[in-house]
């Protein structure tokens, strides 16, 4: 079963990064995985897209991906530019970063998942050049919201990238975002 | 043997490690450049016991590659695009001079207009530099691919300069798993360079001289010779590398499901792998189509394309790539090597994913269809078409 991950973002916010954990994850699960961005002309602010495939087989397609089972949304305002649900499955689910709850979130048809992930990092005083750090904590939320990946998989990851207190920095937000994470079905 | 994930490019970088280069001379340029940071840091921290030469150019790097090689060290660079055809010149001497450098190239469109995606047309357009040309399809065959091309390079009986290509961003920058196999294991499938001759102070030669009309043709024969024995080494290598660590790639033509194929696919790099989605999702309809992917360029399989054709009806033949006032490359290349042929498949061009417009599945079953209804019909609807083009 292949499933496809596409994680929306601002330049700056670690969208490739948050792909390339996800299916560092996903692969020390035993998982066939791939994770690759849509490069624009890379600049902080600007919309930026990954992409993650997670599957039981060797993946053999490497096109992007148009019909995700997951959307991950990093900077909600991003919804006033961009159709970032565009071709999510019928079955699908959006994660966003975001302090409303899911239902008020403006989005019908999918099943919508929350987290204040930038709260978090402000609580934490995750922050990089003064912005808040959230790609690491979302990660935590979207093992809880789809079970696709463990949490102790997400953890290893972060720990493995970033050593000592930055690491565990960076797992301590995961941690609290699982906790946090608002399901709105 | 280490199980890894990193993009392509990183897997350059720990290819060139296993290979234990002992020069690298090259150039940054978007998207190679994360091959060659990591190359900077694995020599920085010892890791990689190399000498690193930074130049001023990608004409530079390979003039320095050529020394390094000449002094009969193993020599590795890599370049993309526009650093590419800045080489060209450099190009024609590595391979006139015999000299077995490796060099990724990362295939990026070239300009105006300005773009940094994948495109065939820089590595193509170098198709008669006397390099030897391999296409990647994944990131294990990058780096299975880049350690056999130093045997191959390094036999006495090639002793040519050889591309290994990838799809910039669809391949240099996409994370995915490679299995490294053990250095030991390495090292015994690829024994140090023992060039047959090298520069010495001591013993002086000159080399890349001047050569009269009455011998000219003569070293040219041999460039072509070397090529017609790299043709026969590379499914060799392949096998044995298969034996070694457990990955083959199919040789000089990566064919999957061709045999009993009314219509085949010809592909290239990672639009072959994707050919292959195609493919079954095409059979459960009923259509007997297979892919061919070609793995190696130059030198051409005209051979194995040859009795491809033995048992199709059709060839539909995808190119990520134009020839200006021909057509697609591996279309030229195929129909070529078909001339003199009797009972030839129909040919037809297909144009796509030029400047990184994604090419899927999807694309690739609407021209397996069209083509597919060609061959019904007998006849060639059109010579090339170009796919998606936008009105």
């Amino acid at each position: 079963m292949l499933k496809e991950i596409r994680i929306h973002g601002r330049g700056g916010q670690g969208a490739v990064t948050a792909a390339q954990l996800l299916a560092h994850a996903a692969f020390i699960e035993g998982k066939w995985v791939q994770a690759f961005p849509y490069f624009g002309a890379e600049r902080r602010g600007a919309p930026v897209k990954a992409f993650v495939r997670i599957s039981d087989e060797p993946i053999l397609v490497h096109s992007q991906v148009y019909n995700p089972e997951y959307v991950i949304i990093l900077s909600p305002e991003l919804m006033q530019v961009m159709d970032a649900t565009e071709g999510l499955k019928k079955d699908g689910l959006v994660l966003m970063n975001t302090t409303k709850k899911p239902g008020e979130v403006n989005l019908k048809g999918w099943r919508i998942a929350t987290v204040d992930a930038t709260g978090i990092a402000l609580e934490l005083g995750l922050l990089v050049a003064g912005f808040p750090v959230v790609n690491t904590s979302i990660l935590g939320a979207f093992a809880k919201a789809t079970s696709e990946v463990k949490l102790e998989s997400v953890l290893k990851v972060i720990r493995e990238t970033w050593s000592g207190s930055a690491g565990e920095k960076n797992a301590k937000a995961a941690e609290l975002a699982y906790e946090r994470l608002i399901k709105g079905w | 043997m280490q199980n890894v994930i990193d993009t392509a490019n990183h897997i350059v970088a720990y290819a060139a490690k296993a290979a234990r280069v002992q020069v690298i001379a090259a150039y940054p340029i978007t998207p190679q450049t994360s091959i060659v940071e990591r190359i900077a840091e694995l020599v920085e921290s010892g890791e990689l016991n190399a000498e690193y030469i930074r130049v001023e150019s990608e004409h530079s790097a390979m003039s320095a590659c050529m020394g390094a090689a000449a002094g009969g060290v193993r020599t590795f660079t890599a370049t993309s695009s526009h650093g590419l055809v800045l080489m060209h010149e450099a190009l024609h001497w590595a391979s006139g001079s015999r000299l077995p450098i490796v060099m990724p190239v990362v295939n990026r469109a070239l300009g105006p207009g300005w773009n940094i995606w994948a495109d065939f047309t820089d590595s193509m357009s170098q198709r008669d530099t006397g390099w030897i040309q391999f296409y990647c399809a994944e990131n294990q065959e990058v780096f299975d691919t880049i350690i056999q091309v130093y045997k191959l390079c390094e036999n006495e009986r090639v002793l040519l300069p050889a591309m290994v290509c990838l799809e910039g961003f669809i391949l240099s920058h996409t994370y995915m798993p490679v299995e490294i196999p053990d250095q030991e294991k390495i090292d015994d499938f690829l024994p140090p360079y023992k060039p047959k001759w090298f520069l010495d102070v001591n013993k002086p030669i000159s080399h890349a001289n001047i050569v009269s009309p009455e011998w000219y043709m003569e070293f040219r024969y041999m460039i072509q010779e070397a090529m017609e024995n790299a043709k026969q080494l590379i499914p060799e290598i392949d096998k044995e590398y298969g034996k070694y660590f457990g990955f083959e790639h199919g040789g000089l033509i990566d064919k999957y499901k061709c045999e009993d194929a009314d219509l085949i696919l010809l592909t290239m790099g990672t639009i072959g792998s994707e050919a292959k989605i195609a493919v079954d999702n095409l059979r459960k309809e009923g259509l007997k189509v297979g892919t061919a992917r070609v793995r190696v360029f130059r030198p051409f399989p005209r051979e194995e394309i040859r009795k491809l054709a033995e048992n199709a009806q059709m060839f539909a033949v995808i190119d990520r790539g134009i020839s200006f006032g021909m057509e697609g490359f591996l279309a030229e290349e195929t129909k070529a090597s078909l001339s003199n042929q009797k009972d030839q498949p129909l040919i037809a061009g297909f144009i796509a994913g030029l400047g990184g417009r994604d090419v899927t599945f999807k694309t690739i079953e609407k021209i397996a269809k069209k083509s597919s209804e060609w061959m019904r019909a007998g006849k060639v609807g059109k010579e090339t078409v170009w796919v998606d083009l936008r009105k």
